[in-house]
């Protein structure tokens, strides 16, 4: 295995027209490895999937996946770096006009040769992995949200991929779906000889799992370690967050004017519905 | 000052929606680019074909049906005060196959098949399904938006062929069959009045027209809605309003070169 980490981000700067995003980030993905980025809700964090995926271009500096950079290539060099990638979206986007066989399957149609009675065993094989092997009939509308996600995890597998990318993997699980899939992301990881990048807000939960660790706030890295250096940590903010203490570098309140000022001024009128 | 406001607002108005023709020109050019995928694996067509036209057939026969029937009523009513109620059928005929079954078709199309290609796509984009399709290195335009696209043109013009023949038999329920219209006059007549080239043929093209402008609306508007309930709901309006709108537009225009004598 080459010692050259598989993603590598360099002064990355990102901006949606002139509002900055992201701010010299430089994040390493070595070879083998589940590394989180956390941080709070509107961060940066799915923006630097996104661009590691090539959906966005950065505004400076660069992303490289398995030694290319990523906004070099073009539409064919970047769909076929793709069919090495798998996403796990936030709520699993599942094609929800097929079943949950059809999705899995729908890469290997999409990109392979492979006989349908190849592509059969395969689907299983992965459903089997993410234990929903007996759900494969089942449309998405059928599924809760953990199982969602585990045919989501089974789909974003389905060609072996070098890296998997994984969007809020635990929102709105319950506790045994939540420990289910983080326990998944690992073995998965572990059993394909892939990199993961796992961007979530979830500290405990990713913590058991992960190998490395960035935190980002306001676009930029504010801390950087393994598990047991981030749980241990004392910077302000890491704690902060670790610990989810209400008090902090992070305010309570959003920036605002005195409140004695917002007190005293006339309340403005609602907003009509045509305005 | 007042005028200022209302001009700048004018002027975003006119150039926002000229980049957004921009766009959606572009955004055709790519869908025939793409299409290769929809005319190779020709099952994905066939699927939204069913989707758009299979299941539009009720509302258009039931419809054709009608206007027909109202055509075959209206029309013996004025004819026969010139004593001329054997022309029914050509009345009938000629009104559906040149304007009514290639218009009212279209119009229905854009509201049962138009929205509901819209509101997929839109759904579709606002689900994350389009993003999830792009990362599994499938291009959304040539999997979801071609096929759509080119499901509609198939069905457009067969659509409306059906409405006109359901169209011609509602008048002949109607003229033959109730009002008492000689049978004989009522089919000869058509006969000899419908010219294949000049009628029929003229029909088909607009037909073809309208379900090019219909599709190409309605997976466009899907395609850009803002990822949200509301943005859905919105661009399946527009949809709808702007394909009617259209339709209209270039039914004038298209006349205009068709028939102009």
């Amino acid at each position: 295995m080459s010692a050259e980490p598989l993603v590598q981000i360099r002064d990355l700067n990102f901006a949606y027209d002139n509002r900055a995003i992201l701010s010299g980030i430089n994040i390493t993905i070595p070879r083998g490895k589940v590394v989180a980025i956390m941080g709070p809700s509107g961060c940066g964090k799915t923006t630097t999937l996104r661009l590691i995926g090539g959906q966005l271009r950065p505004t400076s500096g660069e992303v490289r996946v398995a030694g290319k950079a990523v906004h070099e290539l073009d539409d064919a060099g970047l769909y076929h770096m793709r069919r090495r990638m798998g996403m796990l979206f936030q709520f699993g986007a599942l094609f929800t006009d097929m079943s949950v066989y059809d999705n899995v399957a729908f890469q290997m149609r999409e990109h392979t040769n492979l006989p349908e009675e190849l592509i059969h065993d395969l689907v299983l094989m992965k459903l089997h992995a993410v234990g929903l092997r007996g759900a494969h009939r089942l449309m998405p509308a059928e599924l809760s949200g953990g199982m969602a996600r585990r045919v989501a995890l089974a789909r974003a597998i389905a060609l072996d991929p070098m890296l998997i990318m994984y969007d809020e993997p635990f929102a709105g699980l319950d506790p045994i779906s939540l420990s289910i899939v983080g326990e998944l992301i690992r073995r998965l990881n572990d059993a394909l000889g892939a990199s993961s990048i796992v961007v979530t807000h979830d500290v405990q939960e990713s913590l058991k799992i992960v190998d490395y660790v960035y935190f980002v706030s306001e676009g930029k890295i504010v801390a950087e370690g393994t598990a047991e250096e981030i749980r241990g940590s004392k910077a302000p903010y890491v704690h902060q967050f670790v610990w989810g203490e209400a008090d902090g570098p992070v305010p309570f309140q959003y920036p605002a004017r005195p409140y004695g000022d917002e007190m005293m001024e006339q309340p403005s009128k609602p907003k009509a519905w045509w305005a | 000052m007042m005028t200022p406001k209302i001009l700048r607002a004018l002027g975003h108005w006119v150039t926002d929606r000229i980049w957004r023709l921009g766009f959606a020109a572009r955004f055709l050019l790519m869908t025939l680019v793409y299409s290769g995928t929809a005319l190779r694996r020709l099952q994905l067509t066939i699927r939204e074909t069913y989707f758009t036209g299979v299941l539009s057939l009720v509302i258009i026969l039931v419809s054709g049906l009608f206007v027909g029937m109202v055509l075959g009523l209206q029309g013996y009513e004025t004819l026969q005060r010139y004593g001329s109620s054997e022309a029914l059928g050509v009345l009938v005929a000629l009104s559906l196959v040149r304007e009514l079954g290639p218009v009212v078709a279209a119009l229905l199309f854009a509201s049962r098949a138009g929205s509901a290609i819209t509101a997929e796509i839109g759904l579709m984009k606002a689900t994350e399904q389009l993003s999830a399709m792009e990362m599994m290195a499938v291009n959304p335009i040539a999997r979801v938006v071609a096929p759509r696209f080119w499901a509609g043109v198939i069905s457009m013009p067969l659509l409306a062929a059906l409405f006109s023949a359901m169209g011609v038999f509602g008048g002949y329920l109607v003229g033959v069959q109730l009002i008492g219209v000689d049978e004989g006059a009522f089919w000869s007549q058509m006969q000899a009045a419908v010219d294949f080239r000049q009628d029929i043929v003229n029909g088909v093209i607009k037909s073809c027209v309208f379900g090019l402008i219909v599709s190409w609306i309605a997976v466009f508007e899907g395609y850009d809605a803002d990822p949200t309930a509301e943005g859905v709901s919105r661009a399946t309006t527009r949809t709808v309003v702007t394909s009617s709108l259209a339709i209209l537009a270039a039914d004038f225009v298209l006349t205009a070169f068709m028939f102009r004598g």
